[in-house]
């Protein structure tokens, strides 16, 4: 049966006055995981940076394996989102605020690692490359400057992106809410009213972010492998480097957006809106951009053994058949192998079958990370130069916490902002099948009547 | 800000409702401006608004991307001019790596102009005077006068029933 826009608005403003018992546990899983990160990087303060196992020469490990990971989750939402904006997709209307809301956290995320790497946070300002008296030049030449205007640019967009949609539907909870409640979403929602001039405005900006926001993304991860092309290291100095990040970035992405909406599913009961169609989609992109990585890879591979340069091959049969040859498999295996046939094949291309091909994805794309980082700084061009690395627990704790402070960032914010959005959806019924007289019936869901106003504790 | 309006569950009737306040506005001495349609989304495909500066918006973004351009430009060339690092011979202002900043800055300049056009244009924020009902986000579209003459109110009550509503409402 076709929603009517009541039973829209009571069944996606209810997560944010009730809660499972399920969110809570998982609320309790990521605050511990980001307060173990919280205690390791306090350790770390203390003790300094040595606590790390990076050494000369493998001076990035886990802290830029991270960064590039985050920073390619972030390709989910914004790229995502404005494509299917852009080209008028109408299934994407559930899933665009899911995907906005990662990418915002995820770059935020990506941001914090290098203040983390630099052991001495107090002085990240340092970092900010303008004209100064400390005698510290800002470098224009440095990948590095580049990264920091890009990300900065890349989370301006990617928060206006994600903010300006939600407005209206601020709006909307601040007219079912009383009290303090009330008063906050007063404040978020700027006034909104609804007007025709103020839909008419917000349509028009949102076309213009979207048209920004896309080459904004793929600049960003395009200079994030310009951290590595740049340099004169085996295996980076490569002019793949720029697509084939991006490649990875967007099938990371479209892994972690898919994971995000099985969790939001099941924890905030989107059942009803959050359909097996969307995720079938979002499989059909995940297929397409396996096929890309493997495309890529093998493209990148081939050009090295082709090329047979010595410095070259070490970093290459180091990382097949050697000391990574367990990861680079096992990568291959999560990424290509394993996801591929699940869907490809429709009856496999389910709720649950997509999301344990984005579980592999996200497994074998930090893996790649790692893979890309690490082997290279070992086996640099001087042979007298190389070294080993392995991670020490301070690392492994704060790589983990990551991904416990970005489930629980998505958790809270699914807690004071509808996860899909309200309007838009409402949007999406009005050409065809709008139901603007339903009969009121007896939810099946919650035990809530519906349609109708919000029960007095739920607008409480 | 005293609204005087009611509700329609059809945009039709909204249209309608809209159409005869238009049309009676001379008479009712009514400022355009007073005929307020509020809905919880957007409807095409009706004439809720006599705005059709749709291209307005585009032209900041695009003069905002330019600002924001000039503003790489300086920042680079100026920063490495007055602070200039031995190249080797290389040029001190490499355009290469300079356009990269140009480039960031071109998209943070349109970001920021889009987001403070639509504010203005959207009258945003604005804390005082909000009209709003509940059942406008339950799917109905308000049709309304802003403080109407007191001497046509009848009148505009008469109005926005004839074009279906089953009753006005008054918000303070």
């Amino acid at each position: 049966m076709q929603k009517t826009a009541e039973q829209i608005e009571h069944d996606l403003l209810r997560p944010l006055f009730h809660s499972s018992g399920k969110y809570w546990v998982a609320v309790a899983l990521a605050t511990s995981l980001l307060l173990a990160g919280v205690a390791a990087f306090g350790y770390q303060l203390y003790s300094g940076i040595g606590v790390w196992g990076i050494n000369s020469p493998v001076f990035w490990a886990f802290d830029i394996t991270n960064f590039v990971f985050w920073i390619g989750i972030s390709h989910a939402g914004t790229l995502i989102s404005a494509i299917l904006r852009l080209t008028n997709a109408t299934w994407r209307r559930p899933v665009t605020r899911c995907a906005e809301a990662i990418t915002v956290f995820s770059v935020l995320i990506g941001a914090i690692i290098p203040l983390c790497h630099i052991g001495r946070p107090w002085l990240a300002f340092w970092m900010i490359p303008y004209p100064n008296q400390r005698h510290i030049w800002p470098n224009f030449r440095s990948p590095l400057a580049w990264d920091f205007f890009a990300i900065s640019t890349y989370l301006t967009g990617s928060t206006t992106f994600l903010y300006l949609p939600t407005i209206p539907d601020f709006a909307a909870v601040r007219d079912a809410s009383t009290g303090l409640r009330k008063k906050i979403y007063r404040v978020l929602a700027l006034g909104w009213q609804g007007t025709q001039r103020q839909w008419q405005r917000l349509e028009i900006a949102m076309h213009i972010m979207a048209i920004v926001i896309i080459p904004v993304a793929v600049s960003v991860h395009t200079i994030v492998s310009w951290d590595f092309a740049m340099t004169p290291v085996p295996m980076w100095h490569s002019s793949i480097f720029g697509p084939y990040f991006v490649a990875g970035a967007i099938f990371s992405g479209i892994a972690a957006l898919i994971l995000a909406m099985a969790l939001l599913r099941k924890l905030l009961h989107l059942e009803e809106y959050l359909e097996p169609i969307h995720f079938e989609n979002l499989g059909k992109l995940l297929l397409t951009m396996s096929l890309l990585w493997f495309y890529f890879t093998f493209a990148e591979r081939l050009t090295a053994w082709y090329g047979n340069s010595p410095p070259e091959m070490a970093v290459f049969w180091e990382s097949i058949r050697k000391q990574f040859a367990p990861l680079f498999w096992i990568m291959v295996f999560c990424n290509f192998i394993i996801p591929v046939p699940i869907l490809a094949i429709k009856r496999l291309r389910t709720i649950t079958g997509t999301a344990i091909a984005s579980c592999t994805v996200v497994v074998g794309m930090w893996l790649e990370r790692f893979l890309i980082v690490v082997p290279s700084l070992e086996h640099k061009f001087l042979p007298y130069s190389w070294g080993t690395y392995r991670p020490t627990w301070v690392e492994d704790t704060l790589m983990a916490s990551s991904f416990g402070f970005m489930l629980l960032l998505y958790l809270l914010f699914s807690k004071f902002v509808p996860m899909i959005s309200i309007w838009e959806l409402k949007v999406g019924l009005q050409p065809h099948f709008r139901v603007r007289t339903a009969p009121k019936a007896e939810s099946k869901h919650h035990g809530l009547a519906m349609p109708g106003p919000l029960p007095t504790d739920v607008a409480e | 800000m005293k609204a005087l309006y009611a509700l329609y569950a059809e945009p039709e009737a909204a249209q309608r409702a809209l159409d005869a306040l238009r049309a009676a506005s001379p008479e009712l001495k009514l400022d355009p401006k007073q005929i307020v349609v509020i809905s919880g989304e957007p409807h095409e495909g009706f004439e809720f608004t006599d705005e059709h500066h749709t291209g307005t918006p585009y032209r900041w973004a695009v003069l905002g991307a330019v600002v924001g351009g000039t503003s790489g430009l300086l920042l680079t060339t100026l920063s490495q001019k007055s602070y200039p690092i031995p190249t080797g011979g290389m040029s001190l202002t490499p355009a290469w790596t300079n356009g990269i900043i140009v480039y960031e800055l071109i998209m943070l300049g349109a970001i920021l102009t889009t987001l403070i056009v639509l504010l203005v244009g959207a009258g945003l924020p604005n804390f005082k005077g909000v009209i709003t009902d509940p059942e406008v986000w339950a799917g109905k579209i308000l049709v309304g006068v802003v403080d109407a003459p007191e001497n046509s109110i009848s009148e505009v009550e008469k109005r926005l029933l004839q074009a279906g509503a089953s009753q006005v409402k008054q918000s303070m």
